[in-house]
């Protein structure tokens, strides 16, 4: 619906992600717990926004919202023009499968099966492609995170940096307007996780829009805005105007020695 | 999801698990197959009971003394002596559907040769007895109308009371003398064995007398216990049934809207009226197996919820994906639907090859009817889908949040 930034200085961008004042209440026994208080903001196609917090800020709540996985108590969420807030389970469902790119700290990829697969499965649940389209799709999103030579192995036989690229590749299956990444270097070591960061950042010169949920603030630095929340409010929204690579921090690493 | 891949993401939860898909089965396997053995069983023994019947004769009339009994109420004896010389005497007078008729005056007891003894039956019968039944003799004649008049002390037995008496059923017993009840009979004739009939009565323990002779010098009766009669042909016994039932309403003097005081029953009503026992027996056969395949879908439900639970996680991950809660229940019961059709499918194999069994080593009569495989089958699907329901709707209503948490 908007397509025009109101930030001086910038190019017009379509907003991706707008959030008008979201609030969302829990009932736990008899307590009400507000774990978002009016939350506003805009995110543009083709940012790489980090949302930071500490645990109990409301950032898990802030990123079932972006997700369409839970809907505001108030307040409205458009994502990609569309308003989620009054939207149906299933209706909910299909948007996910077509919008978003979801992408865990535990990867959740299915047990026993393979790499294609895993990337196929959402869109299994998109009528529009056929088998071998949608073969021909994770064949290409997984040669985009760089695993071209391990489509048919199993999740059980690939190494966590190895599953995390297949679960980047299937947030990516579907063209989505948004990726969700949540804590998605959580689970890895610090060598693994800046080759993860690298494939973010290099998704993110590629024009894609990202979203990086986090609380280790070092990833800040790697993406163009840090959002930072407390208490279920936002404490900080600020541009990044100094970038870092993510591939230079790679290799100043010290090289691994058992190689 | 497109019901190939349904049916893709169903196999592999299946055969992911083979132990525990094979344990859920297993009740299916066996319920399906004691159904259909079951029902073979009932099926088979119906079908030979009516090849027995068929072999005395379609056209078999039998007339027997006493209203048609209702709820086991006890008659009056002397209703039991309704049918008389008389009555015999009409109908080999007058009846013009009936070809063969003979009177019958049974007494049991124990029949004696030297040293050995057994227990039988004496049948007092016309001479035309053997050819209403479709009997015949292996050795000797049988009597005649002349016997029949001077009470004659002939007999014609079965083998088995051959094999009692003489130590060999294919002893040439032909002119040798039995007693019965210290009477001695000289016997003329040895019928062809029949052996057992199929609700277990031995045909061939039966000694054939003229009916003068058990009247009037076994049981000093002056009824027949039974006339037995032959119609002209099978299509005609109903007529022929109409026809005896006016002779012998006339003979006995029966009012307009009294009750006839004796009963016919053809062959074809005799069927019926074994078939329907047969009937009952096999329902509630295949309703004790029916149960089994119950219990069977509640050990599928328990497993499915297993599974669900199981899963919790990655049906979190597929709904994060975009699957709606109808994908979910879908996945789910297609699930339970493989489970239990695979059950079906090796139950009926199973119950094949367990009523090939009981025909070829148990000698049971048995007949898979094909109606059996199809109604298992379909009782298989709906049990799919009935115990599959449950847990796949637990699935389907997970809230994505907390499965994808779910550890």
């Amino acid at each position: 619906m908007q397509t025009s930034d109101t930030n001086a200085g910038s190019s017009p961008r379509k907003v991706v992600i707008e959030l008008q004042d979201v609030r969302r209440e829990f009932r736990v026994g008899s307590e009400i717990v507000k774990a978002l208080r009016g939350v506003s903001f805009k995110i543009h196609e083709g940012e790489f926004v980090t949302i930071m917090g500490t645990s109990g800020s409301g950032k898990s709540t802030l990123l079932n919202q972006l997700g369409c996985l839970d809907t505001p108590t108030s307040g409205e969420y458009i994502l990609d023009g569309t308003p989620v807030r009054r939207m149906k389970r299933s209706e909910r469902a299909v948007l996910r499968n077509r919008k978003i790119g979801f992408i865990f700290q535990n990867y959740n990829l299915l047990a026993k099966t393979t790499a294609v697969e895993n990337v196929e499965l959402p869109l299994m649940y998109n009528k529009t492609y056929s088998a071998k389209q949608r073969r021909a799709a994770a064949i290409d999103a997984l040669k985009a995170v760089g695993l071209g030579d391990r489509l048919d192995h199993k999740s059980n036989q690939m190494s966590g940096g190895q599953m995390q690229r297949v679960a980047i590749a299937r947030a990516l299956v579907n063209n989505p307007a948004v990726i969700l990444a949540d804590e998605a270097t959580g689970n890895l070591d610090t060598r693994t996780s800046f080759e993860i960061l690298c494939l973010f950042q290099k998704l993110h010169r590629q024009g894609r829009t990202i979203i990086f949920v986090t609380h280790n603030p070092e990833i800040a630095q790697y993406s163009s805005r840090n959002i930072m929340l407390r208490d279920g409010k936002i404490r900080e929204d600020v541009e990044n105007h100094n970038i870092l690579s993510a591939a230079e921090a790679l290799a100043a690493l010290p090289k691994p020695q058992d190689d | 999801m497109s019901i190939i891949n349904l049916l893709k993401v169903a196999m592999t939860a299946i055969l992911s698990n083979k132990f525990r898909s094979f344990l859920s089965m297993l009740g299916i396997i066996i319920g399906v197959a004691a159904v259909i053995i079951m029902m073979a069983i009932g099926q088979g023994s119906k079908e030979s009971v009516r090849a027995e019947l068929s072999k005395m004769g379609t056209n078999l009339l039998t007339i027997r003394p006493g209203a048609e009994r209702r709820g086991g109420v006890r008659q009056d004896p002397s209703a039991m002596q309704t049918l008389k010389p008389a009555d015999y005497e009409s109908i080999l007078k007058e009846a013009i559907l009936v070809t063969k008729v003979s009177p019958e005056v049974t007494s049991s007891g124990q029949v004696i040769h030297g040293a050995n003894n057994t227990n039988s039956t004496v049948y007092g019968e016309s001479p035309e007895y053997l050819d209403i039944k479709l009997w015949q003799l292996k050795d000797g004649i049988c009597f005649n109308e002349e016997d029949v008049r001077k009470s004659a002390k002939v007999c014609v037995v079965g083998t088995t009371v051959v094999e009692e008496l003489f130590g060999d059923k294919n002893y040439d017993a032909v002119g040798k003398t039995i007693r019965f009840k210290s009477i001695p009979f000289r016997i003329i004739g040895i019928l062809k064995s029949k052996g057992y009939n199929n609700w277990g009565m031995d045909q061939d323990n039966v000694i054939i007398a003229p009916y003068t002779t058990v009247m009037k010098r076994i049981s000093a009766q002056t009824y027949y216990n039974s006339i037995v009669v032959s119609a002209i042909s099978e299509e005609l016994s109903e007529k022929a049934t109409e026809e005896l039932t006016e002779i012998l309403r006339r003979n006995h003097k029966i009012k307009e809207d009294a009750e006839n005081d004796f009963t016919i029953r053809s062959q074809q009503e005799m069927m019926e009226t074994m078939s329907s026992t047969m009937d009952t027996i096999t329902v509630i056969l295949v309703v004790a197996a029916a149960f089994s395949l119950l219990v069977a879908g509640i050990g599928i439900m328990n497993i499915m919820l297993v599974s669900v639970t199981e899963r919790t996680k990655e049906i979190g991950l597929r709904m994060s994906v975009g699957a709606r809660g109808i994908d979910i229940m879908s996945q789910f019961l297609i699930e339970s639907i493989l489970i239990s059709l695979t059950g079906a499918l090796l139950g009926i194999g199973l119950g094949y090859g367990g009523s090939w069994l009981a025909r070829t080593v148990f000698m049971l009569p048995s007949d898979v009817p094909l109606w059996s495989v199809s109604v298992s089958f379909c009782v298989c699907a709906f049990i799919g889908i009935f115990f599959g329901y449950l847990p796949a709707r637990k699935a389907a209503r997970m809230d994505p949040i907390e499965a994808l948490r779910y550890e």
